[in-house]
């Protein structure tokens, strides 16, 4: 009995996902008990008459068949279940009728967050302005990232320019160019830039800014004024450069084959070699710079390791070994924050900001050939020297500490941050 | 303290010697006994940190290394900018959350659950305000998915630029999400007046200042798209969007809105800044291609790759990497080590989960020669991940986004690692 049971159960097992209804079945059959007491059971057969012993075996082949069915019917049952995954992996249910969560938002909170404007025009408040106006606003507010004309500074976008070259290898993609829809520069302008201090224009500045950009892209002239009322008749330069992604005719049904892997192609030769990397981990430093030898080194060149190399080598310049290690790594640290508008060391140029060497004792707005704004240019005026005060007021909000500036970075909170800024500041002269 | 750092590193460096010799001389044969062994060390003698060290635990000081990194000259400024997934270093599919790439377009902002509230409205029968606390409400899923974004590989159009897999694919991470449906707070809003539901959008859009606006077709919004704010157990970081991001399983990350605010059925693309100037990809002969919203099968080897050269000698040897699509599940991926001339199979490291990362491994022998290795996913529709040659005769090079071609890596007989292009 315990035997032909085994050979059944054993093979059936193997399937980890039946194995607790097994043991269900096996217990109600005293799997355990026959064992135990198989000596006596021994014994028993022993002197068992022969038509008995026959009749036992019988009983037991109806068992077996019974357990047998069992058996296959738990599989089947399993099979479904796995089939439909049981529990385990289902969606989450869904009330027809809702939940019942969140409330009903009011119309004013609806038109406070609801602005974005569609390629028709719809979603546009009223108002209007000129490219005069643009113009000045645009200088104002604009200008330190994105250039007087909209041409860009150092690696900030260019708005402007950059007509028919889309079909280039390196298309000059701008608002005059390459958007389709003047809808996008509206709603664009008007919920993210300027960048820092977005969503403070209002719909007549924002209307303004567009004339001027799109004055600065050559598709109007300085007697444009644009408004709600002639704006969807206003055509784009691209509208028509956009079709819908095409990758399933163009390519999936040519890229579905059985690919090749034997003798897939006569020889093969490396044709280029990257030979720049621009971030060395400090350890194990040497197994990512390239070896490339000067003669087996491609001809293309990072056109940013240049840019790069103009501008953000100033950290490396020596400090002053006089001030705390420590401290001077994590003004390091603090200052990439600042790097992108900011360069300071030897032979720091201006960016988008001006740059910083020799920072404490010098007077305000006096970098020649830096354009401050109108509140840097008073400060200078009045002679306002920069000092670790100063500093430190201004560094933690500019913006209030500086009514009006053009520097748009909203403060460090942390008080270890404006100390290792300083020391770090102050490390390039004072 | 100090002093007992010391002592055990310089016993180690003793020990790793020695252990260097070994590896040289070939198999399990030690020059000399090895002092990690019969020296006690100070680790099996004194005792260690205690519990409550680190509330929350952070990598192992010797793992510093595995950190996300940026190209800083890729963007003006760090705001607006993209670092990388130490993809390289990692194994499995699982990304560590603080690890994982970050991609902002106005810095990530530090949104706390209570000034949290997500409106869904527009072509709904009432529109809502949701809190925090009603999401955790609504009955919820747990997937796993990878956000990639659309300009991973996108410098290595012109040519092999980077040298590093966390840099030429580390855009990428794979996390599981927990979230509710979006289309159980579409149905909580009701879509009744919508009406007809082809050709109608739904417009997402987050609480930053950059807002990051994308447009998806209500097919989609009402398939398995997600409104997800725990990632691999624990609730989203801030650099991915806490408390709240979408998911959008397959597609291209830039559509995964952060800090999500916003939910508005229209019936219309919006045409955001996000889906017309950017994340469009310009062909060959300047027309652009726009809505190219799904991530066609890729995969890399990440060990070795340039920051993971080989550092053992010939003979026993791990290929191993990552594959994902956005159609599907990864069926099948194929590993060369002669620049495309003869493939095989890899094994993969589990049967892959529909639109997340799968890893694959090809076991064998290294010969100590140099080898240019590929590999090359398939998914289950059939498709197979094209060269880059494939790519560049079909759309040209102007394209910045959308590059899944095959990369190839150049080990030299130094185990020393390059990305390379070749014929
Ligand atoms: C502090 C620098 C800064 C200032 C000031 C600024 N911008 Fe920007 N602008 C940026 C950055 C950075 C981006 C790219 C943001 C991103 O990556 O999403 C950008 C993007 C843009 C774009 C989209 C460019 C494209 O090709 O997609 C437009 C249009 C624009 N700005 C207009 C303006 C206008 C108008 C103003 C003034 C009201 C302004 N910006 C002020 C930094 C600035
Ligand atoms: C987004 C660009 C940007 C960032 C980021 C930025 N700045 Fe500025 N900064 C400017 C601009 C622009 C000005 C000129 C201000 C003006 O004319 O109103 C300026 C001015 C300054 C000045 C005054 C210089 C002078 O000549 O009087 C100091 C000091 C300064 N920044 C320090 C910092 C530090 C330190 C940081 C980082 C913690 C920082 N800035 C971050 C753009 C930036």
């Amino acid at each position: 009995m315990s035997k032909s049971l085994s050979q059944i159960v054993l093979p059936v097992a193997g399937g980890t996902a039946l194995a607790l209804s097994l043991a269900l079945v096996v217990a109600n059959l005293d799997y355990g008990q026959n064992k135990i007491s198989s000596l006596e059971g021994r014994l028993e057969q022993a002197s068992m008459r022969a038509d008995e012993a026959a009749g036992k075996a019988r009983e037991e082949a109806a068992v077996t068949a019974e357990l047998e069915a069992k058996i296959a019917e738990i599989q089947a049952d399993a099979k479904v279940r796995a089939a439909s995954n049981p529990g385990l992996t289902e969606y989450a249910p869904k009330r027809e009728s809702g939940y019942g969560l969140g409330r009903k938002a009011r119309t004013e909170e609806i038109a406070a967050w609801d602005i974005d404007v569609l390629p028709d025009g719809r979603g546009l408040p009223q108002g209007r302005g000129d490219v005069f106006t643009g113009e000045e606003v645009f200088a104002e507010k604009c200008a330190s990232c994105h250039g007087d004309f909209a041409e860009g500074v150092d690696n900030w976008p260019v708005l402007a320019g950059g007509f028919d070259t889309l079909a280039d290898k390196d298309p000059v993609k701008t608002v005059g160019s390459y958007w389709p829809h003047l809808s996008t520069v509206w709603d664009y302008v008007h919920r993210s830039m300027p960048f820092g201090e977005a969503q403070t224009l209002t719909p007549d500045e924002t209307y303004a800014i567009v004339a001027y950009i799109l004055y600065s892209n050559d598709l109007v002239d300085d007697e444009f004024e644009l408004s709600h009322e002639n704006f969807s008749g206003f055509e784009m330069y691209n509208k028509g450069g956009f079709l819908i992604d095409d990758r399933p005719e163009r390519e999936y049904a040519r890229w579905s084959s059985e690919p090749c892997m034997e003798n897939c192609k006569p020889s093969v030769e490396i044709t280029m070699r990257a030979t720049f990397l621009d971030v060395t981990p400090e350890n194990g430093g040497e197994s990512v710079m390239n070896d490339a030898k000067a003669d087996d080194t491609p001809t293309f060149v990072a056109k940013a390791a240049t840019s790069d190399a103009t501008g953000g080598e100033a950290e490396t310049a020596a400090p002053s070994p006089a001030i705390d290690p420590a401290l001077l790594a994590s003004g390091e640290k603090v200052f990439k924050k600042c790097k992108a508008c900011h360069a300071v060391g030897e032979g720091a140029k201006n960016k988008s900001g001006p740059q910083l060497n020799g920072l404490i004792g010098r007077p305000m707005g006096a970098v020649e050939g830096f354009k401050y704004s109108k509140v840097f240019v008073a400060a200078h005026g009045e002679g306002r020297i920069w000092d670790e005060t100063a500093l430190t007021e201004f560094l933690a909000k500019p913006k209030s500490y500086m009514k009006g500036t053009k520097m748009s970075f909203s403060g460090l909170k942390k008080e270890e941050d404006l100390a290792a800024i300083k020391a770090y500041l102050k490390s390039f002269g004072e | 303290m100090d002093s007992k750092m010391k002592t055990s590193r310089r016993t180690f460096l003793k020990g790793s010697v020695a252990l260097a010799g070994g590896s040289v001389a070939g198999a399990a044969v030690a020059n000399e006994a090895d002092p990690l062994i019969t020296e006690v060390q100070e680790w099996a003698s004194a005792t260690g940190v205690g519990v409550d060290e680190t509330p929350y635990g952070m990598p192992i000081s010797f793992e510093k290394d595995v950190v996300r990194r940026n190209v800083e000259w890729l963007t003006a400024s760090p705001i607006s900018s993209i670092n990388f997934t130490p993809i390289h270093a990692l194994d499995g599919t699982i990304t560590p959350q603080g690890c994982a790439f970050e991609r902002h377009h106005s810095g990530a902002i530090e949104l706390r659950k209570e000034d949290f509230r997500l409106m869904v409205n527009g072509l709904v029968d009432t529109p809502l305000v949701f809190s925090y606390q009603d999401l955790e409400r609504f009955p919820r899923e747990n997937h796993v998915y990878f956000c990639e974004c659309a300009a991973n590989t996108g410098m290595e159009w012109a040519g092999a630029q980077l040298n590093g897999a966390q840099f030429t694919h580390g855009m990428i991470h794979n996390m599981e999400y927990t979230g509710v449906p979006l289309r159980t707070l579409l149905n909580e809003a009701g879509l009744g007046a919508a009406g007809d539901l082809t050709g109608k959008w739904v417009y997402v859009e987050g609480a930053d200042a950059s807002s990051n606006g994308r447009s998806i077709p209500m097919e989609k919004a009402l398939d398995d798209v997600l409104v997800a704010f725990k990632a691999n157990g624990e609730a989203l970081r801030m650099e991915h969007g806490y408390p709240v991001r979408l998911v959008v399983p397959g597609w291209e990350g830039n559509m995964w809105v952060k800090w999500l605010r916003r939910i508005e059925v229209t019936d219309a693309a919006v045409e955001s800044r996000e889906e017309t100037s950017k994340y469009t990809d310009v062909y060959e002969d300047g027309t652009a291609r726009k809505w190219t919203w799904v991530m066609d099968a890729k995969s890399v080897i990440t060990s070795p790759s340039p920051q993971m050269p080989v550092s053992h000698a010939p003979g026993p040897m791990v290929i191993s990497g990552l594959a994902w699509s956005g159609h599907g599940k990864i069926t099948r991926v194929d590993v060369s080590r002669d620049g495309g001339i003869t493939w095989q199979k890899a094994r993969l490291g589990k049967q892959g989960d529909s639109k997340a990362l799968t890893r694959f491994y090809l076991d064998g022998d290294w010969d100590g020669k140099a080898m240019l290795l590929q590999s090359r996913a398939m998914d289950e529709t059939g498709y197979v991940q094209p060269t880059k040659q494939q790519l560049r005769d079909s759309r040209g090079e102007n394209s910045v986004y959308h590059n899944n071609c095959i990369q190839t890596w150049y080990v030299d007989e130094n185990g020393v690692v390059e990305n390379v292009e070749v014929s």
